[in-house]
């Protein structure tokens, strides 16, 4: 009963010119509690369109999803979003920003303050609390956007590209939080990503989708994410299991840009 | 054209002496270490003595063609011819030429002076004198008292020394005579360089004049009391613009219905210029303040109704996601999202609005009213009162910066986040 499952999603969105685009094409999935889902595909997918139809902002034009047993319908509390960047609010310091969930329940000021606080110890925001968001280091505000989304305690956590803007340190860095909180918390993440890396590294299972229509196109069971949980992401890197894969999907994925691409031309 | 060329030449001159002791005294600050500063937006920040000697260069121009108090006389433009002078002219009548002296008494406008007398001289063409007041010019009938006059056939055709015909012009040293077409010589005095105080008073006579007025008052009322009326009234026409035009925009931002049913009357009214609802006003609503506060009502109402919607639907989208993944309801996500997104659009809005206002306010008290700055300067100008004119665009320009200054200093305070999104 506990866990999301996804059932023959699709997705159409109609274009103002008259024609239209098929998102989505018949997607079904399963996830167990706890699981942690990286999703791969080359860009127009339908990656995000996936994620805003679980997050509740987008309803499906077919198919439905079953959360712990009761149907989805519109955003909630219970699947908590990180989106890219600039999702956090500005005129709020961190702390602020960290306690918004807790604040729209109504939780008791010192209930809330002490969530806050163990989430900014978690994070490594301490010294920041009451500095605005503004001030801080792209690297900082996913920290930020991370610890807020935590701190609603959501069943679900939907990832859109969250480390997409972050440089390659900063990035490994936060790939390493993310399973760390992954382990400790034990969430349900679902994740996207562009980089093939990442998403050996943050996947239990990897999905990597088609587009046109957007569909899943093949699924992995990976041992690295386990793996990472306490070791040097580096080391994990170094699996020759890990080079195989990244090169196997490498492919996968180049040919599928390729087609799309010779598509286009011909289209033209 | 000189005070022009003076200024171009002060521009240029403070431009080479400023950079030659910026340079050697040059402070190793981080601007200093671009070596790309043109076309760097950012490199390009106000220098502040050009600020200064840009004032102080407008004053010493001001003063230096007024002959003001507060300058040193060498540095005064020459001025307008004060005092005596005297020129020759030589008439003809028939065969016979006498030459006569004509004493010219040059005098301040303000103080009145009878022609002195002279001696009538010898021969028949009979010395005369005359009073003409600083930049003003006086014809004299130099043969009046002449034995032999016009009638006689008299005719002058020398003014000292040298031929002249009717439309001649002769430089006299500290005047022009020109002989005009009956052949009676118009006196110029020199004027200089200097402007009339009918059209630019020295800035002490406008300063003197502030003084005055803020004691004594113009019209029944202090100078307090004219401008308090006219920022009375753009707080309040602005302060019931932001009442109506922010819930207003609001809705329009938010609902279709709304968005739909006002959108043709806002884009409709935006481009309208509030100057050109003053008849309109004037005639509904007459000159008092009740008409005064509904233009200035309107003025800020469409400008706040703007900014309003604007700020609303300029909300990221992922703001408003991310706070309902986070469980909020539309009204928290009303107050805790979209009321704070939109502020800093707001508080620009209502500085564009306070600028608009405080321009309408004065205008419309132009056209009428009893008091106000506006008014003050439209009656000032009808009796020539160059300095009250002056003074007044001087408050106006200061209070309105003043209102700016104001405006972006709350929005540095209250909306720190603005452009950080
Ligand atoms: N609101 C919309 N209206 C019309 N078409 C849309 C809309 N949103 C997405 N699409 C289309 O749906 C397809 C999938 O878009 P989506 O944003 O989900 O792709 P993605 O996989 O997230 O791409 P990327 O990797 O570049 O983020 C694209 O072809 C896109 O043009
Ligand atoms: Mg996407």
């Amino acid at each position: 009963m506990s866990g999301l499952s996804i059932q023959s999603i699709s997705m159409r969105f109609d274009l103002p010119n008259g024609g239209h685009v098929q998102a989505l094409q018949d997607v079904s999935l399963d996830l167990k509690a706890g699981e942690l889902l990286s999703v791969l595909g080359p860009s127009g997918c339908g990656k995000t369109t996936l994620l805003n139809i679980v997050a509740g902002f987008l309803a499906p034009t077919d198919g439905k999803m079953i959360l712990n047993g009761h149907e989805i319908n519109g955003p909630d509390a219970e699947r908590g979003m990180v989106f890219q960047q600039g999702a956090l609010f500005e005129w709020m310091s961190v702390r602020e920003n960290v306690g918004f969930g807790p604040s729209m329940k109504g939780m008791p000021k010192t209930d809330k303050a002490e969530i806050v606080d163990h989430l900014l110890d978690v994070v490594g925001l301490q010294d920041f609390k009451e500095k605005a968001v503004y001030e801080l280091s792209g690297g900082m505000q996913q920290r930020v956007a991370l610890a807020r989304c935590l701190a609603n305690d959501p069943d679900v956590i939907l990832m859109d590209e969250p480390l997409g803007a972050l440089d390659a340190l900063t990035r490994e860095k936060m790939q390493s939080l993310v399973l760390k909180l992954w382990k400790e918390t034990g969430k349900t993440i679902i994740l996207i990503t562009h980089s093939v890396e990442e998403a050996l590294l943050l996947g239990e299972r990897l999905l990597v989708m088609a587009p046109r229509p957007g569909r899943i196109h093949k699924e992995y069971r990976l041992p690295f994410a386990e793996m990472g949980v306490d070791a040097d992401l580096r080391e994990v890197k170094k699996h020759p299991e890990f080079a195989e894969r990244r090169e196997e999907i490498l492919g996968m994925i180049w040919d599928m840009e390729e087609e799309i691409m010779g598509r286009t031309e011909a289209a033209t | 054209m000189i005070p022009f060329l003076i200024y171009v030449a002060i521009f240029v001159i403070a431009f080479f002496v400023v950079t030659k002791i910026a340079q050697r005294s040059a402070i190793a600050d981080y601007g200093s270490l671009k070596t790309v500063t043109f076309g760097d937006e950012s490199a390009v920040t106000p220098n502040r003595a050009a600020s200064v000697i840009s004032i102080l260069t407008i004053f010493l121009l001001w003063g230096m063609f007024t002959g003001s108090a507060l300058l040193p006389k060498f540095l005064h433009a020459p001025g307008p011819f004060e005092g005596t002078g005297t020129f020759e002219y030589t008439a003809q009548a028939g065969n016979e030429r006498d030459t006569a002296t004509v004493t010219v008494v040059v005098h301040p406008i303000d103080t009145p002076t009878e022609a002195p007398e002279v001696a009538p001289g010898d021969g028949w063409a009979k010395d005369d004198s005359v009073a003409i007041g600083m930049w003003r010019s006086g014809l004299l009938r130099v043969d009046r008292n002449d034995e032999l006059g016009r009638g006689d056939g008299a005719a002058v055709i020398e003014i000292n020394g040298s031929k002249v015909q009717p439309g001649d012009t002769v430089d006299v040293g500290f005047a022009t005579v020109t002989i005009s077409d009956k052949g009676t010589p118009n006196i110029q005095p020199d004027k200089g360089w200097q402007m009339e105080p009918i059209w630019l008073p020295a800035p002490e006579a406008v300063v003197k004049r502030i003084g005055e007025i803020a004691s004594e008052g113009f019209r029944g009322s202090t100078l307090w009391e004219h401008l308090g009326y006219s920022l009375f009234r753009v707080v309040v026409g602005f302060f019931f613009g932001a009442l109506v035009g922010i819930p207003l925009g609001y809705a329009m931002g938010l609902s279709n219905w709304f968005r739909g049913w006002f959108d043709p009357i806002v884009e409709f009214m935006r481009p309208v210029p509030p100057l050109a609802l003053i008849p309109l006003v004037i005639i509904w609503a007459g000159i008092g303040e009740t008409g005064k506060i509904i233009l200035l009502f309107l003025a800020a109402l469409w400008i706040m109704a703007i900014a309003a919607r604007s700020g609303v639907s300029g909300v990221k989208i992922s703001k408003v996601h991310a706070a309902y993944s986070l469980g909020a309801s539309k009204a928290q996500i009303m107050r805790h999202v979209i009321v704070p997104n939109s502020l800093p659009e707001i508080f620009t809005g209502a500085r564009v609005a306070m600028g608009v206002c405080w321009g309408t306010v004065v205008a419309a008290e132009l056209v009428a009213a009893e008091q106000g700055a506006g008014m003050m300067i439209m009656v000032a100008s009808k009796f020539q009162n160059t300095d009250i004119v002056i003074m007044g665009i001087i408050l106006i320009g200061i209070i309105g910066f003043g209102i700016d200054m104001l405006m972006r200093w709350a929005e540095r305070i209250l909306v720190p986040w603005k452009g950080k999104g």
